[in-house]
């Protein structure tokens, strides 16, 4: 089919507009649709009490620290585990076969579903190891779902740093390692940052992985071992169990507003920071 | 002698890229390199700083001594070496900080923290590579926002400020205007005072303005190397000849 070219590009430009607006139309939909029903449950004693009465009752204070206390544990462990694997994948090895594999192995854990995560982390943390249902066992478990998103964004950040960076350190007399850290890493850092938000998201919203292996006790946690629910987990329960939908929507409306405050307060300090010196 | 290339010779991997090079680089001189592209000027200047390590399969035979020493010895450390003597690159690389954190980059690597000396070394490197006047008043800005030839004599300020013994150029001029190359040119022939250098150009004329002896390379060979009014008046090779006079090139 031949159109004319200009009108080829009018009716292409509708069609584009059309998908973003569609996009877009979702997102602030899903939103809506969610703070509208949730919102008017969220007060100062939602946010500060603990659940009572199984969560027909009470607010969700115990369920906010646990899916705080979780998702610190697993950026903990994932972040230089994630950030360190980049850096020696890229600056301490040549292209390889092994430097493939373990790429390759990387990109796999990513595909494996969250609830298989779970199960591991059942078995290995819960139960092989003693955890017990604890937010120790939830938080590694966690940090190995999220290690390959880490591992790939940090990646793509650090082989985005130009190589004339590298050369001009080198030539100036750095060594490696302060290359890495001066020159490379501080370059890379926007891009390693929207990794860890993207994971934090993701921990933020995971219910089966945190199940098996954080548990859902409603009492506020006092150890890395005590027993804890996320927010997500929360949710699941009191829409599952018929609870009470009210809180249910009460508790995802503070979810969405938890992940859009963080990613809205991280882009500011990056372009507080970066902007300097672009 | 203060560089001494003994049949000096480059491989990366299977292929040569320089073939058993003689030459010797006299302390205060400035010496330049012209010759084709791809014949190999590039990778022996990053052959004295042995930038070349870098890259995967880099291979070397001969020796370079630079002030008596074999630098391609065991116990050569290769960060010292790189200080002593200064690259520039063709394309200016401003790292993405202020001028002043720019300029102090390799003393900040090398261990020096001391505010006064740091400040003594920005203004005594900007001055010598001629970008002081225009800066002085903003140091802390973004380096990145000066023009090309106020970013590479910025570059420039940046090796100045380590006290290298030599300056390597590697074609330093090639994206700029005139104005600025003349800049550069001009601070090219006060620094030959203190330090020497080598400058690696494409652009033949240019050696003609500021290169006390010139060398000429043709596929990784060195050709002919002669005081600089001789190579481009009387040279003694016709390959010589006909790359001066234009014939290729």
């Amino acid at each position: 089919m031949y159109f004319n070219p200009r009108v080829e590009q009018k009716i292409v430009r509708v069609i584009l507009c059309l998908f973003t607006f569609i996009t877009v139309a979702i997102l602030v939909f899903i939103m809506i649709f969610i703070l509208r029903k949730g919102l008017p449950v969220v007060s100062w004693e939602f946010l500060s009490k603990n659940p009572l009465d199984m969560g027909k009752s009470g607010g969700i204070f115990s369920t906010i620290i646990g899916t705080i206390a979780l998702t610190f544990m697993a950026l903990l462990v994932a972040t230089p585990l994630g950030v360190g694997t980049a850096i020696f994948l890229t600056e301490y090895t040549f292209e390889s076969r092994l430097t493939r594999v373990i790429r390759f192995g990387a990109e796999c854990l990513a595909g494996i579903p969250s609830i298989i995560f779970g199960l591991f982390g059942f078995i290995l943390f819960v139960t092989k190891l003693k955890f017990g249902w604890s937010i120790l066992s939830g938080g590694l478990t966690l940090a190995f779902m999220i290690l390959p998103t880490i591992i790939r964004t940090s990646e793509e950040a650090v082989r985005a740093v130009p190589g004339s960076y590298r050369q001009v350190s080198y030539s100036l007399g750095s060594t490696k390692w302060q290359t890495v850290t001066r020159v490379v890493l501080p370059s890379a850092l926007p891009g390693i940052v929207t990794g860890v938000i993207l994971s934090i998201g993701r921990s933020i919203g995971e219910t089966a992985a945190v199940i098996f292996t954080a548990g859902s006790a409603l009492r506020l946690p006092s150890s890395l071992f005590s027993s804890s629910r996320t927010m997500a987990v929360h949710f699941y329960v009191l829409a599952r169990e018929g609870i009470s939908m009210s809180k249910a929507y009460g508790t995802a409306a503070v979810l969405v507003l938890a992940i859009l405050v963080i990613n809205l307060v991280t882009y500011y300090l990056m372009e507080k920071f970066i902007r300097r010196y672009r | 002698m203060a560089i001494s290339v003994k049949y000096f010779s480059h491989f990366f991997g299977p292929v040569q890229t320089l073939k058993k090079i003689n030459l010797e680089v006299r302390r205060n001189e400035i010496l330049g390199i012209i010759g084709p592209a791809g014949s190999g000027k590039s990778t022996f200047l990053r052959s004295l700083n042995r930038l070349n390590d870098l890259i995967p399969g880099s291979r070397v035979e001969g020796t370079i001594m630079i002030n008596g020493e074999d630098i391609y010895a065991a116990e050569v450390s290769v960060v010292e070496l790189r200080r002593r003597l200064g690259m520039v690159f063709a394309t200016p690389v401003p790292l993405p900080r202020s001028i002043y954190e720019n300029v102090v980059f390799g003393n900040r690597m090398a261990g020096i923290k001391n505010k006064r000396q740091l400040d003594e070394l920005v203004e005594r490197s900007l001055e010598q590579a001629g970008l002081w006047g225009e800066v002085a008043d903003r140091l802390d800005s973004s380096a990145c926002k000066l023009s090309g030839g106020q970013q590479q004599r910025l570059c420039i300020a940046r090796i100045l400020a380590l006290r290298p013994e030599f300056i390597l150029l590697d074609e330093p001029t090639s994206g700029l205007d005139p104005i600025s190359t003349m800049k550069i040119e001009d601070s090219l022939r006060r620094l030959k005072e203190d330090y020497t250098i080598i400058l690696v150009t494409n652009n033949s004329k240019q050696a003609a303005r500021v290169a006390d002896r010139t060398a000429f390379f043709l596929s990784g060979e060195l050709i002919e190397i002669a005081p600089t009014d001789k190579i481009f008046t009387a040279p003694s090779n016709p390959k010589t000849n006909d790359y001066v006079s234009g014939r290729f090139g």
